[in-house]
């Protein structure tokens, strides 16, 4: 455990000391409050709705792309620079060096998500504000964070070249983030199968306010799954 | 020589990248105390079994111990008796020094109650206190040196494994890395690999030299300088006209004589005067034998002096003879 603790405590400080944590943050920040106040007006109901639910261009898609940054550098820098040998000639386990940087990956973006919360309360100071789907809609945020993290540090693993697993790591996000539009153009048999590993059909249901265990169970296995195979990954080194 | 002395072993090690054989059955031993050096040419597999030694690579066959356990089923539990310096000493450039060596302090699990002490010390030896606050990044290399030093030094380790330790360093600093590696091989067993020959002379107490993925001596310095391959003895002879021909001619007469075995021909002293180098035949002193034909022969010896063996042709007939020179 104070293994993961190091790890993550210096990649932490890796992102805060360098403009990525202060850019992702911003970044985020803006741009989603942007996405949502402009539907909010029009609309004109205090909803967030908007912020939650995903849509081609929404909070949710600027997630994939910035956890793609924000991972991309985790594994595979460490394995250009060599950096990686010395690590794992340390009395440390592998899935101990996977789960401190996916920490690390995660807080960064779930900081980023709680700071969104002023923008909650900005909404409820403007009209009658249903706390219910707001709870679960961070909920839904936080867990599709967590998996999109979770893939990009497999990525990570994958190559030594950052620009490679930024790439391969967006690919893989976007792809499981507009399959969910794409279902309709798919034959009939495939459209559930997409609809069900689509990660924003999951976070559609949450944003409405279900919290529902099988949504809840998805994304703890699509980032068990990666976190698992991204072990796997840092095995073979020693192959 | 009992159990608990040995504390590298290496039995039957073997490592293959798909058809590429890196290391082939290798085995040797260090014991407690000793400062071993590891010398092979470019690509001879010094860094793929320093890699196996460390848990970093697993074997393909064989296996490595450390104060007897074996790496590969106790990796952990091995790696926190030894402190590793890869090659070039990759470390996080972003960080400033004193907070990389806390990170690797938290890692080794160094007892906080006298971390700041303990860290405090492993500076000073390491001479790094007037850099503690810059940015690894911004180091030279030989800095980076001390900084991949001390690193492998804060949890205090029996064992020492150093992956060419001064390599891209300029004279002073390999000087001063040198000093430090011999300093610290007063109470710890050092296992450094190195292509630079006088530097296992200067620090090392024996040597093995590995030669495409084999070993092929196991000694000490002093013993693979005698070696097998004889003595060099430098012969300069008067001779007006120091023709070819002439030179050739002697060549001929000194290969005859009894306990020499290879005679090159080098410069000699200056005009009308030719020169040769005879390496001598196993532990034979062919030197009377010298004189007598140069008797015979009429010829002035100008010059006949015995040189012990070279550590450079110990290592080069070492490393050349059985095949070794596909590069």
């Amino acid at each position: 455990m104070s293994n993961i603790c190091a790890i993550a405590k210096r990649e932490l400080r890796g992102y805060f000391d360098s403009p990525v944590a202060y850019i992702v943050v911003i970044a985020f920040l803006l741009i989603s409050g942007w996405m949502l106040f402009s539907s909010l007006f029009i609309m004109g109901r205090a909803d967030l709705r908007p912020f939650f639910s995903p849509s081609p261009f929404s909070p949710s898609m600027l997630l994939v792309i910035l956890s793609a940054a924000v991972t991309m550098k985790l594994v595979a820098e460490e394995r250009k620079t060599g950096t990686l040998e010395m690590l794992t000639t340390m009395p440390i386990k592998d899935y101990e060096v996977v789960f401190g940087k996916f920490l690390a990956g995660f807080s960064l973006l779930a900081s980023a998500l709680l700071l969104t919360a002023a923008y909650a309360i900005t909404v409820a100071g403007l009209g009658e504000l249903d706390w219910g789907p707001v709870i679960s809609g961070y909920l839904g945020l936080l867990l599709f964070s967590g998996s999109l993290v979770a893939i990009g540090i497999m990525c990570s693993t994958w190559t030594s070249n950052q620009i490679v697993a930024f790439i391969v790591a967006f690919i893989l996000g976007a792809g499981l983030y507009y399959i969910y539009w794409l279902q309709f153009f798919l034959p009939e048999f495939l459209a559930p199968i997409a609809e069900y590993i689509s990660v924003s059909f999951h976070l559609d249901n949450m944003a409405r306010g279900v919290i529902d265990s099988r949504d809840v169970l998805y994304y703890l296995t699509l980032t068990a799954g990666s976190l698992f195979l991204a072990v796997r990954s840092l095995e073979q080194q020693h192959a | 020589m009992s159990e608990s002395q040995v504390l590298v072993e290496a039995q039957g090690l073997a490592k293959r990248f798909g058809d590429f054989e890196a290391v082939k059955d290798l085995s040797f031993s260090v014991k407690r105390g000793e400062v071993v050096g590891v010398l092979g040419p470019n690509g001879a597999g010094k860094t793929t079994t320093m890699r196996m030694l460390t848990g970093y690579l697993e074997p393909s066959a064989g296996k490595a111990c450390i104060g007897g356990l074996d790496v590969s089923k106790e990796r952990l539990k091995a790696q926190t008796m030894l402190g590793y310096l890869p090659e070039n000493a990759p470390l996080y450039d972003e960080m400033m020094v004193i907070d990389y060596l806390n990170f690797v302090a938290d890692i080794r699990k160094v007892d906080p109650s006298n971390r700041q002490a303990k860290l405090r010390t492993i500076c000073e030896r390491c001479g790094l206190m007037e850099v503690l606050g810059k940015d690894v990044g911004h180091l030279s290399k030989g800095y980076r040196q001390r900084v991949g030093l001390a690193q492998a030094l804060l949890h205090d380790p029996d064992l020492l494994i150093l992956d060419e330790p001064t390599s891209g360093l300029d004279p002073n600093q390999i000087i001063e890395i040198r000093k430090l590696i011999k300093e610290l091989g007063q109470d710890k067993t050092v296992l450094l690999s190195t292509h630079i020959l006088p530097e296992v002379q200067a620090t090392c107490d024996r040597i093995l030299i590995i030669s495409n993925g084999k070993l092929v001596a196991d000694d000490t310095p002093e013993a693979l300088t005698q070696g097998e391959s004889g003595a060099v003895i430098q012969v300069v002879v008067k001779s007006p006209a120091a023709s070819q021909e002439e030179a050739a001619r002697l060549q001929e007469l000194f290969e005859r004589v009894k306990g020499v075995g290879r005679v090159e021909s080098q410069e000699g002293e200056g005009n009308g005067t030719l020169g040769f180098r005879l390496t001598a035949q196993g532990n034979c002193d062919p030197r009377a034998e010298l004189f007598g034909c140069a008797v015979e022969h009429e010829l002035v010896l100008l010059n006949m002096n015995k040189e012990r063996a070279s550590l450079e042709d110990t290592f080069r007939n070492l490393t050349l003879g059985e095949g070794g020179s596909h590069e």
